[in-house]
């Protein structure tokens, strides 16, 4: 179990820069991002663009920002948890909590502080009707053991790479592989898309074009897949296992059914000191919505200083906050 | 001005009128016309919660980027007529166009 004062939902800069605010107050933090390196949407989608709205950098890339703020935050020796997701919170008798991450990984805490930008990435579910009903009963949004698939007779949907690449791996593990995409063209790396028309040429695998998926049926596990094509024709395939792939979506994730106060996929927070509605617990940055919120990261920044101010009294209840600046105090490091 | 027509999810239909010059995406003013529109990554290309549909007016516009492509590509229901609001500035290309909202409200 890891024991820590703070723990920060998100890595992203202002999860990072919360680590900073949070030392200048002796509250220790530990960070959970389900990316396997810190900073968030910068690292991740634009680490090479410019950014320039951060208050005394003319242009800074958006790389060199995580860089800067991961050096700063150094005097406080943050933990970290990388490529986890948070899961479930459970509070504790005295009021602390406990986080659990997919993996397994415990985090006891006194302050949970949300800072999870857009959210996490979670598959984009098609509109079929029970899709739901059949999920883990033969109906998965990503192969994670292509064994499993052995001998049986899986349709995937979807045309961009995942659904190319994964019809010409399981062509030879399955025992039958239909693909179906919505439109007659493929963009995905052109070689792949090349490959999946010479595997239906040569009859290995099943390719229906200009179709979508528009129902399933089964007895307690997927047996029946219908597909209707452009023109409204209507085809059923037996099918063991269905693997639409569609890409991946920004959503709250396993948070959303933290009891927290939630408007449009953001968390409602109060701007005095950006608590939610459930106490101990804080949302910070992109995540968190108030009348008038801007979604920059200097928001976010100042969003982090006041929250710490306000945690400090569930970490340290029997101490006096005074605030100090760094230009008269330094940064005490621990 | 500039003038096109935004189609509701309910098939309501809206003309919007546009100062030109407004240097603003579809997305964000369809945002600021109150329709209901999760945008969830603001702009980049990465969620496709703006996406419309071009009932009129496609040829019209200009040309989507590899960005946008590779995210039509991954949605379940876009079609040769879809694109990603963000990816559209409002100018004098979308005079006269039609527009479905598609992306999804959750």
């Amino acid at each position: 179990m890891i024991t820590t004062d703070i723990c920060i939902i998100g890595a992203g800069p202002v999860g990072l820069f919360a680590v900073f605010e949070a030392g200048l107050l002796k509250m220790r933090c530990h960070l959970i991002d389900a990316l396997p390196q810190v900073g968030g949407q910068l690292s991740e989608i634009y680490p090479h663009k410019p950014i320039y709205d951060i208050p005394g950098y003319p242009a800074i890339n958006a790389q060199d920002l995580v860089d800067n703020l991961m050096e700063q935050i150094e005097p406080f020796h943050p933990t970290f948890t990388l490529g986890e997701r948070v899961d479930s919170l459970e509070r504790q008798p005295d009021e602390s909590f406990i986080i659990t991450t997919n993996d397994g990984t415990a985090v006891h805490c006194q302050v949970v502080v949300i800072a999870g930008g857009l959210g996490c990435f979670e598959p984009r579910k098609p509109e079929i009707e029970n899709l739901e009903q059949f999920e883990g009963k033969g109906v998965a949004y990503m192969v994670k053991n292509p064994e499993q698939l052995r001998d049986r007779r899986v349709v995937l949907a979807g045309g961009g790479d995942s659904a190319l690449d994964w019809t010409i791996f399981l062509a030879n593990v399955a025992k039958e592989v239909t693909l179906v995409h919505r439109s007659d063209t493929f963009r995905g790396a052109p070689d792949s898309a090349e490959k999946v028309f010479e595997l239906a040429q040569q009859g290995k695998i099943n390719l229906v074009l200009q179709s979508t998926i528009t129902s399933i049926t089964g007895n307690g596990h997927l047996q029946e897949v219908n597909i209707t094509a452009k023109d409204k024709t209507v085809r059923t395939l037996e099918a063991d296992n269905l693997i639409p792939l569609f890409g991946l979506t920004p959503k709250l994730g396993p948070i959303a059914d933290w009891g927290l106060s939630i408007d449009k996929s953001a968390i409602n927070v109060d701007t005095t000191d950006y608590s939610t509605n459930v106490e101990r617990i804080y949302a910070i940055g992109d995540i968190n919505t108030y009348p008038g919120k801007l979604k920059l990261i200097l928001c976010g920044f100042h969003e982090a200083a006041l929250m710490c101010q306000s945690a400090f009294k569930y970490v340290h209840p029997e101490q006096k906050l005074s605030f100090k600046y760094t230009t008269v105090n330094g940064v005490p490091a621990f | 001005m500039i003038q096109f027509t935004v189609e509701d999810r309910d098939g309501t239909r809206q003309t919007l009128e546009i100062p030109e010059g407004i240097n603003l995406s579809l997305m964000e003013v369809l945002k600021a016309s109150e329709y209901n529109i999760l945008a969830t990554c603001g702009g980049l290309a990465l969620c496709a919660t703006c996406h419309v549909q071009v009932l009129n007016g496609l040829d019209a516009l200009a040309p989507a980027q590899d960005a946008e492509l590779d995210m039509l590509d991954t949605l379940p229901d876009a079609d040769s007529d879809s694109r990603l609001a963000c990816q559209l500035r409002v100018d004098e290309r979308l005079e006269g166009g039609l527009f479905r909202i598609r992306g999804a409200e959750q």
